[in-house]
């Protein structure tokens, strides 16, 4: 398989960020939270303090290493509950069509009717802040492009010779999703996954900028950026690296489902064969 | 009591009902097919022949179904079993095998993986087991270096192999039945009769019958102790294969055998035009009335127009369908 240079770059930023979230109290210097010391307060970037420190005198580089755990871990799994909704109504309702269809179909339009960030703020009222609503949120609200993709697959793939043999050899109908319609559309859901991972990052940061993400004291990016907020002017290397930190995993994740899809496109497969 | 024959199709009906239209594509059609029997269905595109096929398996899908009609596999009626009970004889008592060998494999899915399915589906082996059975079914197929094979993907294999593959796949559980789709219309020539022989030496090893559908007459004559040719949703005759060279009664048969080059015979040798049928089939929504095929038949008179021709049975089981047989 030959990788497009986006998809190599793309790739390395978000192999850096998952390492940085792995490894981050190995990689930070000091603890993100309790590291506070008002004699550090605000220093600017230098050899020591890398990223300079805040008001309190916490070290930004340390809490920006650990805000890629959250923020990488609401990304990936929100996306991850999103495309295992997306991909299970999308491949029955494709599938089984009729009513079911029908009403597949019409929750999808509502929910791409609705903007996503505004229907996640509403889940975040009612369930209250934190990482296990933030996760509920935005884990339930993306999952419409993904549905639509698997479910226009699974009309084109239904019709394929191999899915009608699979149903003259026996199989049932869950097998013949499993191991026929499921394998055949992994590409696009993937691509896409990949895109909406990109989006998760995003809604998080702009939740917790709102307040409803991630509470202070504890380092998200978007917590960070909400709380860099007043010293934009006075201290802005408070808001300029976590605000990096975002768009590169951002970019990366966006250059990397570009090139996946070059990549998984079927017409550029059977080229090679 | 005798046993009851494997297939038993009687008076079936199948109507196309698409909201619009209501029309029956197949009418009127029996035939029955013993254990290790060999039949063979002809006839030109749109005739019915892949629908009948679809139907002996329950598989007919909207805007197709049987309206009418009995079909029996060994004595039970296929329209009165279960989802489960159905699924249990696809596949498992009565297999396919499809013209395209191309889009009938799954493209992401190694081919053994394929055949091991069909072990793990319907006779309950593990993985492993149902993997190592699959190398034996590959070498069945006479593929060289089945261990080898087992891992490629449908792409990596050739059209012929793949159909090796796909009869593998199809007479992996031992069914009683085999249904072959125009198995080898996508096929190089000299391929072909590869393929042929050995689906034909496996079934007679095995005693599977075989149902052979196909547009070719000279092929299922060769493959088929009987045959049966079908026109407009009919079967206008059914014959031994050898008598139906020798001395066919329809017309309709007769156009076929006369399309077919002979070795020897002035067309072959290029000195005459190969003769053909005048006209084409005629489409489901308009079957003409009468006798389906007297618009493009020589023969036809005034009662052929009007009256549907009753069936006249022929000696050796044969019959044929039409008001001036031979």
């Amino acid at each position: 398989m030959k990788l497009g240079t986006s998809a190599i770059i793309g790739g390395a930023l978000f192999a850096l960020a998952i390492f940085v979230g792995l490894f981050a109290p190995w990689l930070a210097h000091t603890d993100p939270v309790m590291g506070a010391n008002l004699m550090n307060a605000e220093e600017p970037p230098s050899w020591i303090w890398w990223f300079g420190t805040d008001a309190q005198g916490r070290d930004i580089y340390s809490r920006v290493v650990h805000g890629a755990r959250i923020s990488l871990t609401v990304g990936i799994v929100s996306q991850l509950v999103n495309s295992v909704i997306g991909v299970t109504l999308g491949l029955t309702a494709g599938y089984w069509g009729g009513w079911w269809d029908d009403v597949v179909n019409g929750l999808t339009n509502l929910m791409l009717a609705i903007p996503s960030l505004i229907f996640a703020l509403a889940i975040m009222a009612v369930l209250g802040p934190g990482l296990t609503s933030l996760l509920i949120a935005l884990g339930l609200t993306n999952w419409s492009f993904t549905c639509r993709i698997a479910r226009a697959s699974t009309l084109s793939l239904k019709s394929q010779g191999y899915v009608q043999a699979a149903r003259v050899l026996g199989y049932g109908d869950l097998r013949i999703m499993i191991t026929q319609l499921l394998p055949n559309m992994v590409g696009p859901i993937i691509v896409i996954g990949t895109l909406g991972m990109g989006g998760a990052v995003l809604a998080e940061a702009s939740l917790s900028f709102l307040g409803l993400g991630i509470r202070p004291p504890y380092p998200s990016w978007g917590s960070m950026l909400s709380e860099a907020r007043d010293q934009i002017t006075t201290a802005p290397w408070l808001s300029v690296f976590p605000g990096l930190a975002i768009f590169l995993t951002v970019l990366g994740l966006n250059l990397l489902g570009d090139g996946l899809r070059d990549v998984l496109d079927p017409q550029s497969r059977s080229r090679r064969t | 009591m005798t046993a009851p024959p494997l297939i038993e199709v009687e008076d079936l009906r199948i109507d196309l009902d698409d909201g619009v239209k209501h029309v029956a594509a197949v009418e009127g059609v029996s035939f029955r097919i013993d254990r290790g029997e060999t039949f063979g269905l002809v006839g030109e595109s749109g005739c019915g022949k892949s629908i009948t096929a679809l139907a002996l398996i329950g598989l007919l899908r909207r805007p197709l179904a049987v309206a009418a009609g009995a079909i029996r596999f060994e004595g039970r009626e296929i329209q009165g079993l279960s989802a489960a009970e159905q699924r249990e004889l696809r596949g498992n008592r009565i297999a396919m095998i499809f013209q395209e060998p191309m889009t009938a494999l799954n493209p992401v899915s190694p081919v053994g993986r394929q055949i091991a399915e069909m072990f793990v589906l319907h006779k309950g082996k593990s993985w492993r087991e149902a993997n190592q059975l699959a190398v034996e079914a590959l070498a069945n197929v006479r593929v060289p270096a089945p261990e080898r094979r087992v891992k490629d993907y449908p792409h990596q294999l050739s059209g012929g192999m793949r159909q090796r593959v796909m009869i593998a796949i199809a007479l992996a559980c031992d069914p009683d039945l085999l249904i072959a789709d125009e198995p080898t219309t996508a096929l190089d020539v000299t391929v072909q009769a590869e393929i042929i022989e050995l689906m034909r030496n496996l079934c007679a090893e095995r005693g599977t019958a075989i149902l052979m559908i196909s547009h070719d007459l000279g092929l299922v004559a060769n493959v088929c102790r009987r045959v049966g040719v079908m026109y407009a949703g009919r079967i206008v005759e059914e014959r031994g294969s050898d008598d139906i060279f020798r001395a066919c009664a329809h017309p309709y048969t007769q156009g076929l055998v006369d399309s077919l080059p002979r070795l020897g015979s002035r067309a072959a040798l290029g000195r005459s035009r190969l003769r053909e049928i005048a006209g084409v089939v005629p489409a489901i929504a308009d079957f003409p009335s009468g006798c389906r095929f007297n618009p493009r038949c020589a023969q036809a008179t005034e009662i052929c127009r009007t009256t549907a021709p009753e069936t006249t049975w022929l000696g050796a089981g044969g019959l044929v369908r039409c008001h001036h047989h031979a």
